[in-house]
């Protein structure tokens, strides 16, 4: 297995663990509640409100640079580009 | 299509679009993880402009959920290209044509988990991509962190207009790990780690590269690129989105990048979006980008086949850019269409400088010796508009 993919994966494994227990391992609560959430549920908190939009300007950065990869999100949802 | 009228700027942009179909989808997931994404269609208009290189064309995108439970998607997406950018028109002739690409998927939700299955197809005369994608994105702690996984996998097949003996493969990965934390009540971040890996013929067929040659008229001659056949890459990104005292949202973005070719990348971007009455939104944002050239990049090799590897492409040159971008969009009613709730039309203008450090405009009138041409510049305007309903 090459060092790349073992990164990978420890990362994950990390992520999960901590998913799964390590918060309440450290009796750490939740400290937004349902009800203070209005702000974020806001549209104009998306990291990407219009899906086809956001897409296309990542699309014109990907065939321009050299950099490639955890773009934003489109939240909504898309697969387009 | 004659082999003079077909020039350089296709491969990596096939690659990297059939790449971000599957960022796209993960990133949806991220943020749709305990509900599915809104019922709506839109109908985008595109067009690029810069350089030389003109690529404008439609997509539409259209999602509709059934109870509650899935959500289907499909996009069609059309590029119109014609180019006389200074790839072209300093090796060869101006060229068009047009890249059609399709996608579906489908996200399931139960409880708080999505689970999400992604294709893609994208055709052109030289070249197809394929790829399909599977992630799972979870809400826990409260529902507020929302961890997010995804694999994506591509076949594409390169082809040489002109030349009907050459045909090539390349093969792609992708791994994504999305973790978004709501920080406070008007807070949320999110970040992002992406690491892709390449395998095939990853080079454009048509670039060429220029090496000194004294005999030559104007001290430089040119021979076909050659990149290495294998390529790998990690993005890490965090992002935050704050909610302002007043009903408006700022966003920050920075991200690096780093690859086994020696390009090392990075990019902040700052964003404002401004509600007003009467359902008018407004939106303006500045953005930066920076990278180091890759390792076998060279504007001007010293002679023929210097070294195994070798590229002239700009897009692995040494460069930054500054973006800045306005938008606006305006809801409307819709009591006059059926079955839909509200519609939105929307237009973004984004114009980009680009400044290379260390690629030359061979396009200059005047005579220069090789290697003291003036560094290569340009502009470029990119247009979104659109139209949006919500059913």
């Amino acid at each position: 297995m090459s060092l790349y993919r073992k990164t990978i994966l420890s990362g994950l494994v990390a992520m999960l663990a901590l998913a799964s227990g390590g918060c309440s391992s450290l009796d750490i609560k939740p400290w937004v509640s349902p009800y203070e959430r209005n702000k974020l549920a806001d549209p104009i908190m998306s990291f990407g409100r219009d899906p086809v939009a956001s897409a296309f300007i990542h699309h014109v950065y990907q065939v321009r640079e050299g950099a490639r990869g955890a773009e934003g999100g489109a939240g909504g949802g898309c697969g387009c580009n | 299509m004659p082999a003079a009228d077909v020039v350089a700027t296709r491969m990596l942009p096939i690659n990297k679009a059939v790449l971000s179909v599957a960022l796209f989808v993960i990133g949806a997931m991220q943020a749709s993880a305990a509900v599915l994404p809104a019922d709506r269609v839109d109908f985008l208009h595109h067009g690029y402009s810069g350089g030389g290189l003109s690529v404008d064309g439609p997509s539409v995108l259209v999602r509709k959920s059934i109870a509650d439970k899935v959500s289907v998607w499909g996009n069609y997406y059309v590029d119109s290209v014609s180019s006389a950018s200074i790839d072209v028109i300093t090796t060869a002739s101006s060229y068009s044509e047009e890249r059609k690409q399709t996608s579906a998927g489908i996200d399931y939700l139960r409880g708080k988990t999505t689970m999400g299955l992604a294709w893609t197809k994208s055709d052109e005369d030289d070249y197809e991509g394929n790829s399909v994608r599977l992630g799972v994105s979870q809400d826990f702690f409260g529902d507020l962190t929302t961890l997010g996984i995804a694999y994506s996998r591509g076949w594409d097949t390169i082809s040489r207009n002109g030349d009907d003996t050459f045909e090539a493969d390349a093969k792609h990965q992708s791994w994504r790990v999305d973790l978004t934390q709501v920080v406070t009540p008007s807070m949320v971040v999110s970040l992002n780690y992406e690491g892709i890996s390449d395998e095939g013929f990853l080079n454009n067929p048509y670039r060429q590269v220029r090496f000194e040659d004294p005999s030559a008229t104007r001290g430089f001659n040119y021979e076909s690129e050659r990149y290495p056949n294998t390529r790998t890459s990690s993005a890490l990104a965090l992002r935050g989105l704050y909610y302002l005292p007043y009903r408006a949202a700022l966003k920050a973005e920075g991200r690096y990048y780093t690859d086994s070719w020696g390009i090392n990348a990075y990019n902040v971007e700052l964003a404002y979006t401004h509600p007003l009455e009467e359902g008018l939104t407004l939106d303006v944002r500045y953005r930066y980008y920076n990278q180091t050239s890759a390792d076998f990049y060279n504007d001007l090799f010293s002679r023929s086949n210097q070294q195994n590897f070798l590229a002239r492409d700009k897009e692995l040159a040494s460069f930054n850019t500054h973006s800045v971008g306005v938008g606006v969009s305006q809801e409307f009613e819709t009591e006059w269409l059926p079955f839909v709730n509200k519609g939105q039309v929307s237009m973004f203008f984004d114009y980009v400088q680009f400044q290379y450090d260390d690629f030359r405009d061979l396009s200059v009138e005047g005579s220069f010796a090789a290697g003291g041409e003036p560094l290569y510049e340009f502009n470029a305007t990119v247009i979104r508009a659109f139209v949006s309903f919500w059913f």
